[in-house]
């Protein structure tokens, strides 16, 4: 099978919509001539022209907005905010306008925006250019978000997200752009709220997302030499979530260790915790446990930074600590 | 715009040669840092000011040491103008426990209280607001302060900059706007992603007052900043200034500049605000070679040191990680 980047998967999968939508269009700030911060929509504006890869002031609220009246009007924008930061600025039109035109209306209107974003820490941006805010998100009725972590994820959620009717936030990981992984050349979709079993094993189960799948899976790999047989699960899409996947795995293994790289308070990781305790406390053989960012301001400073992301070895040390050991 | 200076006669030869040497600095700072950039010492975002170097310095000169700067993430020249030391700076852009904010920040964020330096901001627009509170509290308190606000043309399309200009000016608060319009925004030019052809007549939507000025002449920077603080320190509220100017390099380290012609880019160069102020200088006989060359080896010598004392900076300890999250 074809080996692609994590970018050349997500790159492929707005050419694939661009060219199969006549009214899928990509707004965003320098998604034109510069190419994309992050490099995605390198070379699209000369494939598409200005009239698709639209190159907007830097203006978030507007964008969203602009994005969510262009939905409205039965177009199919991408809306591109630089890193996932930025989508403070546009938070009100997010969450108060787009989330809400379906039910506001009362099912007149709705607005099938796709809204690509960059989550994650661990390139020394500090503070302000740092943070995951998928959880947020995730808690609006109205919202849907997925936050893929390999590039047949990414491909494959495209292609499902294009057939929403409903704002859907596309999240991808700073860290993840180069990562490789094998991609059909065949169609296939990956669809909205399924988790994805990414690892077998028996005797705990890890549910992650985004980048802290493959340091999950780090981490599981490390442990087999303390005999520590992980499962890995990718939850893929944040809303819907897919607790099923979790909570048979959880009655399997009799235990559940939730990783994230957002701050424990509040995180997505409560959310699972609490719905495995909540529907699968007979099956517990201890505590469900959670692995998180620090709660500080990312420090800039590299070390600093690197204490302050989940690693593989926190990890390891979280699935430790819940088998006893 | 600015041709002949008037502010000249109020200056001594010191001053003037204060600011070659401040841009000098400046440069020099810049080209070390994207050094060290490249050699893996300095990570993450790195947005040089080189090319830019007269604004800072020409309107760092009309203000006090009291008066609050605030300014974006391309913030190492701005800081250096305000007097922050270049050894502080640079350990900041190293990460190490003797930089500006102790590895904290890095180099979108310089903060120094001790010189009034109020921050650098790495979100578009942030700044503003923030500016127009700063100068709020210097005009409840009745403290005789202004604020100097640096801005990019990009600043000028996020909502932030049209809330914080209308406030200002209602409240007609110590706030001087300055809006390096470097012509582009990254990679889009501002031709194109704003809808005002002269940025600086904006300010007209709030009556606030404005002008434009050749962002590449220290000198008219110099004259049009003091005229346009003095006015705000004497209370008649705040001021916009469009200062036109080039980034010499890309955005960040990270940017090939694809998106602007050579041609353009040399036509700049051209107007290199250190070169054109060095003939002036020596046209003049404010200066000679001389004087001008054993600047150019002291800043040098300055830099080195800056950069010794950046690589042999001890780290911050793992415990400054939950330091400062609150103060208790
Ligand atoms: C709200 C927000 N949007 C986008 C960005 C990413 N970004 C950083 S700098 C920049 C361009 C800003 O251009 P300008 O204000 O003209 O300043 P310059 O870099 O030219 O000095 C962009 C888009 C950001 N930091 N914050
Ligand atoms: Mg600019």
């Amino acid at each position: 099978m074809p080996v692609i980047t994590y970018r050349e998967a997500v790159a492929r999968a707005l050419r694939e919509g661009l060219t199969e939508d006549a009214g899928m269009f990509i707004m965003g700030e320098d998604v034109g001539a510069y190419g994309g911060a992050y490099a995605v929509t390198r070379g699209m504006l000369k494939e598409f022209g200005p009239r698709r890869i639209v190159d907007a002031p830097l203006s978030e609220a507007a964008i969203v907005g602009a994005c969510t009246g262009a939905a409205m009007g039965g177009l199919h924008p991408v809306a591109e905010i630089m890193t996932i930061n930025f989508t403070l600025v546009a938070m009100d039109q997010i969450v108060n306008h787009a989330a809400k035109i379906r039910y506001m209306s009362g099912g007149q209107y709705h607005a099938p925006l796709i809204l690509r974003t960059v989550t994650g820490g661990g390139a020394q941006l500090a503070s302000t250019h740092s943070q995951s805010f998928e959880h947020w998100f995730a808690s609006v009725p109205g919202l849907k978000v997925v936050t893929p972590a390999t590039p047949y994820d990414a491909l494959g959620l495209f292609r499902a997200v294009r057939e929403e009717e409903d704002p859907v936030l596309f999240i991808e990981h700073i860290l993840l752009y180069s990562a490789r992984g094998e991609v059909p050349d065949e169609r296939y979709t990956v669809p909205i709220g399924k988790a994805d079993v990414k690892r077998k094993g028996d005797d705990i189960t890890i549910v992650a997302y985004s980048r802290m799948t493959p340091v999950a899976l780090a981490a599981a790999q490390a442990l087999e030499a303390e005999d520590i047989d992980c499962e890995v699960i990718d939850l893929r899409s944040l809303r819907p979530w897919d607790k099923e996947t979790v909570l048979e795995s959880v009655k399997r293994t009799g235990l559940g260790l939730v990783v994230e790289e957002t701050w424990r308070t509040g995180g997505f990781g409560a959310e699972v915790a609490s719905t495995i305790q909540e529907e699968a406390f007979d099956y517990l053989d201890g505590p469900v446990g959670r692995v998180a960012g620090e709660e500080v301001p990312m420090p800039y400073n590299r070390a600093l930074e690197q204490a302050a992301i989940p690693s593989p070895e926190k990890v390891a040390a979280g699935v430790r600590k819940a088998l006893n050991r | 715009m600015i041709t002949s200076y008037k502010i000249v006669e109020h200056l001594d030869k010191k001053a003037l040669h204060s600011y070659y040497r401040q841009m000098v600095l400046i440069r020099t700072f810049e080209e070390r840092a994207g050094e060290q950039y490249m050699l893996g010492k300095i990570r993450g975002f790195l947005h040089l000011y080189i090319g830019e170097e007269a604004i800072a310095v020409g309107a760092m000169a009309s203000l006090k040491p009291q008066d609050y700067v605030v300014t974006h993430y391309r913030d190492h020249g701005h800081a250096l103008a305000k007097g922050i030391g270049a050894k502080e700076v640079m350990a900041e852009l190293f990460g190490k426990a003797t930089g500006t904010t102790k590895g904290m920040g890095g180099s979108m964020h310089i903060f120094d209280r001790s010189h009034n330096f109020a921050g650098g901001y790495a979100i578009v627009g942030g700044q503003l607001p923030i500016a127009v509170g700063l100068g709020l509290g210097a005009s409840y308190r009745q403290e005789d302060r202004i604020v100097l606000c640096f801005l990019g043309d990009g600043a000028l399309q996020e909502g932030a900059f049209h809330e914080a200009m209308n406030m200002a000016a209602i409240w007609k608060l110590p706030v001087l706007f300055l809006c390096e319009n470097n012509l582009y925004g990254m990679g889009v030019p501002v031709s194109e992603s704003l809808a005002k052809k002269d940025i600086y007549k904006l300010a007209d939507a709030y009556d606030m007052p404005s002008l434009q000025v050749d962002g590449m002449d220290v000198l008219a920077m110099r004259e049009v900043t003091q005229e346009v603080a003095d006015r705000i320190r004497s209370g008649n509220g705040p001021y916009f200034i469009e200062a036109k100017t080039y980034r010499f390099r890309g955005h960040s380290m990270a940017d090939p500049s694809v998106y602007r012609t050579k041609v353009e880019e040399e036509r700049w160069h051209m107007k290199d605000p250190i070169a054109a102020y060095k003939e002036w200088l020596l046209e003049h006989h404010f200066a000679m070679e001389a004087e001008l060359a054993a600047m150019d080896l002291s800043v040098e010598k300055e830099m080195e040191e800056a950069v010794k004392f950046a690589e042999e900076s001890p780290n911050p300890t793992a415990s400054a990680l939950y330091e400062n999250v609150y103060a208790k």
